[in-house]
């Protein structure tokens, strides 16, 4: 049994009257990847604060490397790597000056610092770019040396609140090609995001959250096996045929039928025989698709509602 | 690899090492303020020095010598500049402890975010408090410093005692920085920031003894003067300069200028952990 680093009982953040975690419960073990999927505001965001001891619980058991995360906030922060999801770099100074500053707020050595800097640099590919300000530098750089600012103490744990929203699919490649290195490499991550290809491609395990509740808990496989079938059939129609169409497929009862604005998604373990029944029935999609379930569909059938909307 | 269970224990924290005390915490704090400051200090340099040359200028010798025209008997006998200089130091270590504070605290959580990336580490609120308290003194005290060495250059101080206007001013200073930074943390709004300057600074300066003497103010505002913080800046430094000073009336100035720094460091660590424990 591998080593419990996180254990959340209960857990429970409210603001005021209203309560953006709700009681939680999830352990998070040694050198897994651990993710929450779910929309804005499904509290994910005020979860991670508490991970990263800037916010007292209200409520509910939570115990970090051992610690008390109100009790012994600062020792636990020194064992932390947390990438914020908005960036808090100090853009009047240089890429290295930031990782200077940082690893001198938990108190390292110069030397050490300055090695443990060329490493980081090279590691998400700054190296170039390590005496130039960083207000220049595009999204994805900010992103990446943030990332490697957060590593700077050599953290037990690393925490990502939605570390590729906000860039474009160039550079969230990129990003995600790093933090997929750091999971070989045995770092033991924490992630938000409510991008489904973020989550399959780097969660060992994850949960799904909606209003502050846990909605679901497994790995990426089997939430798919459990929540969804084996594959999807994507229809589209012609603009005002939909609804139409959509009467006609109910009367091929599919297991699932899910219909959004743009098109219709029937879930079938296999879509190939599903789709001949389709085109037996005489309709006529504009387009068809057969692929295998995501996570996207798993959520869908959660909530009843897409992850971005 | 190990095989066994290890289970947490969370009434004993196994590798969680001690904290440091919180003065190197808050030296960790101050030290990035200082390498910040070591890539920014050109752009104060000018302001540091022109400043007091415009003030003593200005209203030391323009105005001043209109009024030395009509006798300097209410003045104690010297040239309205020896008289007013001391006080306009007064009113430039209130500025920069007002400056110092306010706009860098505020930036600190929603411009450069220096206090959001500090405490996602080591650094407590208070640690971060007390270390940028650390950074403001220390240019509270190079302001002052400044205009202490253009002061003695033209002369306008009359007494040993003026060694202790470094320290004075640098009270002053610290005592109006504490309760501005404790109050900048919590604001959402930069526009609010000008409040405390347009009606709490200006007004100081003016009617705190700083140009002419409460003396000259109608009697029943005068308790009104007394009550503020300048004026008992601008007492004490004006007695430190001139060499009149008197050991009561001088506890009494420090006693007042200790106590709002003390206030204002009481309330900081309250509105510090408030805003960055949310």
């Amino acid at each position: 049994m591998p080593e419990v680093l996180v254990r959340a009982r209960g857990l429970t953040k409210r603001f005021g009257g209203f309560t953006a975690v709700d009681g939680i419960n999830f352990d998070l073990f040694r050198g897994e990847a651990f993710g929450f999927l779910g929309p804005n505001g499904a509290g994910k965001s005020s979860t991670m604060r508490m991970l990263g001891c800037v916010s007292p619980p209200t409520g509910g058991e939570l115990t970090i490397l051992g610690g008390d995360p109100v009790r012994d906030g600062a020792q636990i922060r020194a064992h932390l790597g947390v990438v914020p999801q908005e960036d808090t770099l100090d853009s009047e100074l240089s890429v290295r000056e930031n990782l200077l500053v940082y690893g001198r707020y938990f108190g390292l050595p110069r030397k050490l610092i300055s090695e443990r800097t060329d490493q980081l640099l090279d590691f998400v590919q700054l190296t170039e770019r390590a005496d130039d300000q960083v207000d220049p530098l595009s999204g994805g750089m900010k992103r990446r040396l943030t990332i490697a600012r957060s590593l700077i103490n050599d953290p037990d744990i690393l925490i990502l609140d939605e570390p590729t929203t906000g860039l474009d699919p160039q550079a969230r490649h990129v990003v995600w090609d790093r933090l997929f290195t750091l999971k070989q490499r045995g770092v033991t991550l924490i992630l938000t995001t409510h991008y489904m290809d973020e989550a399959e491609q780097l969660c060992d395990r994850l949960v799904v959250m909606d209003h502050g509740t846990i909605a679901a808990e497994g790995t990426p496989r089997e939430l798919i096996a459990q929540y969804s079938t084996a594959e999807v059939l994507e229809l589209r129609f012609a603009p005002g045929t939909q609804e139409v169409a959509v009467e006609k497929i109910k009367d091929l009862s599919p297991e699932r039928l899910e219909v959004t604005a743009d098109r219709l998604l029937l879930y079938a373990a296999d879509g190939d025989e599903f789709l001949a029944r389709v085109h037996a029935a005489g309709i006529e999609p504009l387009t068809e698709l057969v692929r295998r379930s995501t996570l996207e569909d798993v959520f869908l059938h959660l909530t009843g509602r897409t992850l971005i909307d | 690899m190990s095989a066994e269970p290890v289970a947490v224990r969370p009434e004993t924290p196994v590798a969680l090492p001690k904290l440091p005390s919180t003065a190197v915490l808050s030296v960790r704090a101050f030290r990035c303020w200082l390498l910040m400051y070591q890539r920014t200090w050109r752009a104060s340099v000018w302001s540091s020095v022109f400043g007091p040359l415009f003030y003593l200028g200005a209203m030391g010798y323009g105005l001043g010598s209109l009024v030395d025209k009509n006798g300097t008997a209410s003045l104690g006998g010297v040239p309205y500049v020896v008289f007013v200089a001391p006080a306009v130091l007064a009113v430039q270590a209130m500025n920069s402890g007002l400056t110092n504070a306010l706009f860098p605290v505020f930036g600190g959580m929603h411009w450069n975010k220096i206090y959001l990336a500090a405490r996602a580490t080591m650094l407590r609120p208070g640690d971060i408090f007390r270390g940028h308290l650390l950074f403001m003194t220390m240019r509270i005290t190079m302001n002052s410093a400044c205009f202490i060495v253009i002061m003695a250059a033209f002369g306008l101080i009359k007494s040993p005692w003026a060694v202790l206007l470094l320290p004075a001013s640098a009270l002053l200073g610290f005592a109006f920085a504490t309760p501005s930074a404790a109050w900048a943390v919590t604001l959402d709004h930069d526009t609010q920031m000008n409040y405390p300057i347009r009606f709490g600074a200006v007004p100081l300066m003016l009617f705190s003894g700083t140009f002419f003497p409460v003396t000259q103010l109608p009697g029943w505002i005068r308790p009104l003067a007394y009550a503020t913080p300048l004026w008992h800046g601008v007492a004490l430094c004006r007695a430190l300069s001139l060499g009149d000073l008197d050991a009561g009336a001088a506890a009494i100035h420090v006693g007042y200028l200790v106590a709002l720094a003390a206030l204002g460091l009481w309330w900081g660590g309250r509105t510090y952990r408030r805003r960055l424990y949310v």
